[in-house]
């Protein structure tokens, strides 16, 4: 049998984005304070050659500290983590992470769809997907999974994205729990801790 | 979609009628893998899945080809390749003879780059390349040395970013869609197959590739497999493991030594 594992008790958020996401991701990490319940994932989209630079550039725009990902690092609450490049991130039971080179999906590696699934089986109603701008439809069938999980998702309003093709075709696909502008947003996340 | 009791139940049936174990594999990837398989092949019923398998051993080997994720480059990580160009070949280079493993080489990009790697530095000669895998179908492609022409462009720039000089294209010979890496290359090649799971070292080596490989096990079995990658390693010998890899929870901390910000670490004693 499977060896013991705790099912893992606190709340994630996750959230996706590819083209202009990185945009709205910088109009809401600066003003995060300290987030003690909760965890935060981020999987963008990214060329494969910018290896360090998004760590290095989110972790400058927030006080939270940004775990570098390597496999089977312990995931815990009150830290950022975000999908290496070429990378699919994935979610064990005993609060680990673990990466996957398998085949892209949606074009993409790492894939929003791959990580939402996966975030969504261990997490459950613990669990809040947030889709943000991007020219591509990935992440639409992650949200399905989250919300079929029992959890939360969000979609960015595709009027304030710079790409709105990502948020329209989850809005199409699923029903949203909210469509939020960017600073609504920042509020939800806020008031988590609360 | 299979459950996680039904992913559980395949798990003890694979190694209670074929010996192989994959009760050590990260579930998160592996359960991905198997329902790929259950839906590429069509199965609406989990039973008749797990019956298949159990009684055409044909239909297993397949189930285990699909569930090992083979994706692999020429030069995947080309700053890898230029620390192993100039800070490794050049230190390997005064020994009369040097053995390396590629332990999970998948389709034999990363085994054929290497050798570019020796034959630049005028060591191919006298090296030899142990090549393993347990997926017997990828090591068939391995030996042939026939990669897809479309890729050239890539592995090319990848070549060129890790420091490679010459004209990437003489290196194969371009024939309808595919391009045929030379035979030279091959020659002091060898391939087999070898688990990480259960079988043992083999012999000694100076230098040890697995990259990519310990992400699909669990801490465990990682362990299991760096200690026998330390069994196989000379005193001084390089382990290379892929750039999201480490060492770190398997190995008493003292014993080895990292190279730069690379995953690739030396044995110091
Ligand atoms: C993603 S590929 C890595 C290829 C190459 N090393 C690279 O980094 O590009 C992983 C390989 O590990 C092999 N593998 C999986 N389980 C293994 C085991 N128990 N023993 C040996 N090889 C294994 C798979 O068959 C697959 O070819």
């Amino acid at each position: 049998m499977e060896k013991d594992q705790i099912i893992p008790d606190f709340r994630v958020v996750i959230i996706g984005g590819s083209a202009g996401s990185l945009n709205a991701l910088m109009q809401i990490l600066p003003h995060l304070c300290a987030i003690k319940s909760f965890a935060i994932v981020i999987v963008l989209h990214r060329k494969s050659t910018d290896e360090q630079t998004l760590e290095e550039l989110i972790a400058l725009k927030t006080i939270i500290n940004v775990k570098p990902v390597e496999d089977k690092v312990p995931f815990l609450p009150g830290f950022i983590y975000i999908a290496p490049s070429n990378y699919h991130l994935l979610f064990e039971k005993n609060s680990t992470l673990s990466l996957d080179t398998s085949e892209k999906i949606n074009y993409s590696r790492p894939s929003i769809d791959v990580s939402f699934e996966s975030a969504a089986e261990i997490y459950k109603n613990n669990l809040t997907g947030i889709l943000l701008s991007g020219s591509n439809a990935d992440g639409t069938e992650g949200l399905k999974a989250i919300k079929n999980e029992g959890g939360t998702i969000i979609v960015q309003d595709p009027k304030s994205a710079d790409m709105p093709f990502m948020p329209n075709s989850a809005i199409q696909n699923t029903i949203p729990d909210y469509v939020l502008n960017i600073q609504e947003i920042l509020q939800f996340i806020l008031s988590i801790d609360n | 979609m299979i459950e996680d009791i039904e992913l559980e139940t395949l798990i003890n049936e694979v190694y209670e009628y074929y010996g192989f174990d994959f009760g050590s594999y990260s579930r998160a990837s592996l359960k991905r893998r198997v329902n790929r398989i259950y839906q590429l092949d069509g199965f609406a019923y989990f039973y008749e899945f797990l019956s298949k398998i159990r009684y055409d051993p044909e239909y297993y080997k397949h189930v285990v080809d699909e569930i090992t994720v083979n994706v692999t480059e020429m030069f995947r990580d080309p700053s890898f390749y230029s620390v192993v160009r100039n800070q490794i070949l050049p230190l390997l280079g005064t020994k009369p003879f040097i053995r390396l493993w590629h332990a999970g080489c998948s389709t034999g990009e990363e085994v054929y780059s290497m050798a570019i790697l020796l034959k630049e530095a005028g060591l191919l000669h006298k090296s030899l390349i142990y090549a393993t895998d347990i997926n017997a179908k990828v090591l068939e492609t391995a030996k042939k040395g026939i990669f897809p022409l479309r890729m050239m462009k890539e592995y090319s720039e990848n070549y060129r970013d890790s420091g490679g000089k010459e004209d990437f294209s003489n290196y194969y010979t371009a024939n309808y869609g595919i391009a045929k890496f030379d035979e030279e290359l091959a020659q002091k090649m060898v391939f087999s197959q070898h688990n990480l799971v259960s079988d043992n070292s083999f012999n000694e080596f100076d230098v040890i590739f697995c990259r990519n490989v310990l992400i699909y096990f669990d801490n465990d079995l990682q362990k299991r497999a760096i200690n026998l990658f330390d069994e196989s390693l000379s005193v001084l010998g390089f382990l290379a493991l892929g750039t999201k890899e480490t060492i770190k929870y398997s190995i008493a901390p003292g014993k080895y030594k990292q190279l730069d910000r690379e995953k690739i670490w030396r044995k110091i004693r």
